[in-house]
């Protein structure tokens, strides 16, 4: 997944020890250099060096210094060769300020800063989504740009352009590369929290491919969560994010079957859950819910500690679930949070309570399959079974992913 | 450094943009004067533009000038002027023009101006 490559297995090792530090070192040389593009390129050279001398000379006691201080020289001399103006003077000054030995210590309390900034950076609003998905998983997550466009189902040539017009646009627009003030840091984190959540998404079930879940995606955006967590421990909604993705990933062996098919919640098998994951999750989101700050990531997690608390299907604490859905509405009040309510009542009061709810989001909805699903999934069991199976038709014109139109035809053919 | 700020509204619509003989036109202007005053120390220039209908496109070709009555492009919103604004980054700029009072109505595009190092 990292970026520097080698080809026999010491270098491998040398590649792992130095590819843990690349994303510190390019996050604390963007902010040296106010350039995330000539940060990663003389980051490069530095890992070109280690991968050179490191065989013979072993690796150095703190690597992440030494690729720091190899970086910061090139940057030097790149700078003095090529840049012009007051700015050059400037930056050069600071960056020799930081060769001296005192200066050099990289650890990951320091580079907190640096990340963050980054992080912020990456995934400014006044960058495109998908620009920003791709920075946020290139520069702060160190995700090679040949596993970013397999991903995202693009060309490699595509996403490096994808990621060049994000570094310029951030460079040419100077889009900040510094701390914002730590009272903003707080509303600032809310837009990365969304990056985030993208990421998580993209991977869960992405939009058009075969697959339900690709892994590699949900990883990292598990990852990135559990970094900006380290960043700022005081945030809830940060812990709240990341027990979120736990909760939910704790519930990925059961939900598809050896075939690769959709198995829906109340038909999982529940002892294929990950135990350490439902626990992690939970101790997070009692820290983060202690703060008494709640927020929709908060809430979100906590249905999903309920869904995982419960032993049986039958078990399930639907009042519980259907009381924080209206909290989410208050936080959240989409379509889509809404038509989660109506399934949530649909379970917690009856079907018949659900679908005048379901009916009135419907025009909202429309083009989204799951909401024609779960309105059939209601008309079955208030065995209108004719208007079911319109309504999964309609579902099946929708759905993209190919596991989830497998369950769907299942579920037409049944009824 | 330096951010232009291009006012886009539609100008045919009067509860947007009203008729200067119109009692609606004082308090617009009341608006633009506010943020002319709150941004004093920010605002390195700013002009208000006649609307579309008064532009002529001006192209030379093969060596002959070619006027061509209205605007380069016909759009819903049209531009009505402009700022151009000294800021510390993006977030600054993105944070003033959001109290130009059109940005309200219509949309404020933001573009940085580039700096050819002319000192």
């Amino acid at each position: 997944m990292n970026v520097p490559s080698a080809s026999d297995s010491e270098g491998d090792h040398i590649a792992h020890v130095a590819s843990e530090e690349w994303t510190k070192v390019v996050a604390v040389l963007t902010s040296e250099l106010r350039d995330i593009a000539l940060a990663e390129e003389v980051t490069q050279d530095a890992f070109a060096a280690a991968l050179e001398q490191w065989p013979s000379s072993g690796v150095p006691q703190r690597p992440g210094a030494w690729l720091l201080t190899v970086a910061r020289r090139r940057a030097i001399d790149r700078i003095r060769r090529e840049a012009t103006g007051r700015s050059k003077v400037e930056t050069i000054g600071r960056l020799e300020a930081r060769l001296s030995p005192a200066a050099v210590a990289i650890d990951s309390s320091l580079v907190r800063d640096e990340q963050l900034q980054l992080l912020f950076a990456c995934s400014h609003p006044a960058l495109s989504v998908e620009v920003q998905l791709a920075l946020v998983l290139r520069c702060v997550a160190g995700v090679s740009t040949p596993d970013l466009a397999a991903a995202f189902l693009i060309s490699e040539s595509a996403m490096a352009q994808r990621l060049v017009r994000g570094k310029r646009k951030i460079r040419d627009s100077a889009i900040p590369l510094s701390m914002p003030a730590d009272s903003e840091i707080l509303s600032r984190i809310s837009v990365v929290h969304q990056t985030i959540y993208l990421i998580y998404n993209n991977g869960y079930v992405h939009p058009s491919g075969e697959l339900l879940i690709e892994n590699d995606l949900t990883e990292e955006a598990i990852r990135l969560a559990r970094l900006v967590v380290r960043l700022i421990p005081s945030d809830p909604e940060s812990k709240g994010l990341l027990a979120l993705f736990l909760l939910s990933e704790s519930r990925r062996p059961a939900r598809t079957d050896c075939d690769n098919n959709l198995v829906l919640l109340a038909d999982q098998d529940r002892s294929k859950w990950d135990q350490s994951m439902i626990s992690e999750g939970n101790e997070l989101i009692a820290a983060a819910i202690r703060r008494e700050q709640p927020g929709p990531y908060q809430i979100q997690a906590a249905i999903n500690a309920l869904h995982c608390d419960a032993k049986t299907a039958e078990d399930t604490d639907w009042p519980q679930i259907e009381l924080l859905y209206h909290s989410l509405v208050q936080h959240t009040p989409t379509p889509i949070v809404k038509l989660n309510l109506a399934v949530a009542i649909s379970m917690s009061r009856g079907p018949a309570e659900a679908l005048p709810l379901l009916d009135r989001l419907m025009p909202e909805l429309e083009k989204f399959h799951y909401a024609h699903a779960a309105r059939a999934e209601i008309l079955v069991r208030l065995e209108r079974y004719e208007e079911a199976r319109a309504a999964y038709r309609e579902a099946l014109e929708l759905v993209r992913n190919e596991s989830e139109r497998t369950f769907l035809n299942n579920a037409l053919a049944e009824l | 450094m330096k951010f232009a700020a291009l006012i886009y509204s539609d100008e045919t619509n009067p509860e947007i943009n009203p008729d200067p003989a119109s009692p609606e036109f004082a308090p617009m202007m009341e608006g633009y004067m506010g943020f002319g005053a709150t941004y004093s120390d920010k605002i390195a220039a700013g002009e208000a533009l006649q609307p579309t209908t008064t532009a002529t496109s001006v192209q030379v070709r093969n060596g002959e000038t070619i006027t061509t009555d209205g605007p380069f492009a016909e759009t819903k919103e049209q531009l009505g002027g402009f700022y151009i604004l000294e800021c510390a980054d993006l977030d600054e700029a993105i944070a003033i023009a959001a109290d130009i009072p059109h940005a309200a109505t219509g949309t404020v595009e933001v573009r940085p101006v580039p700096d050819f190092g002319g000192e």
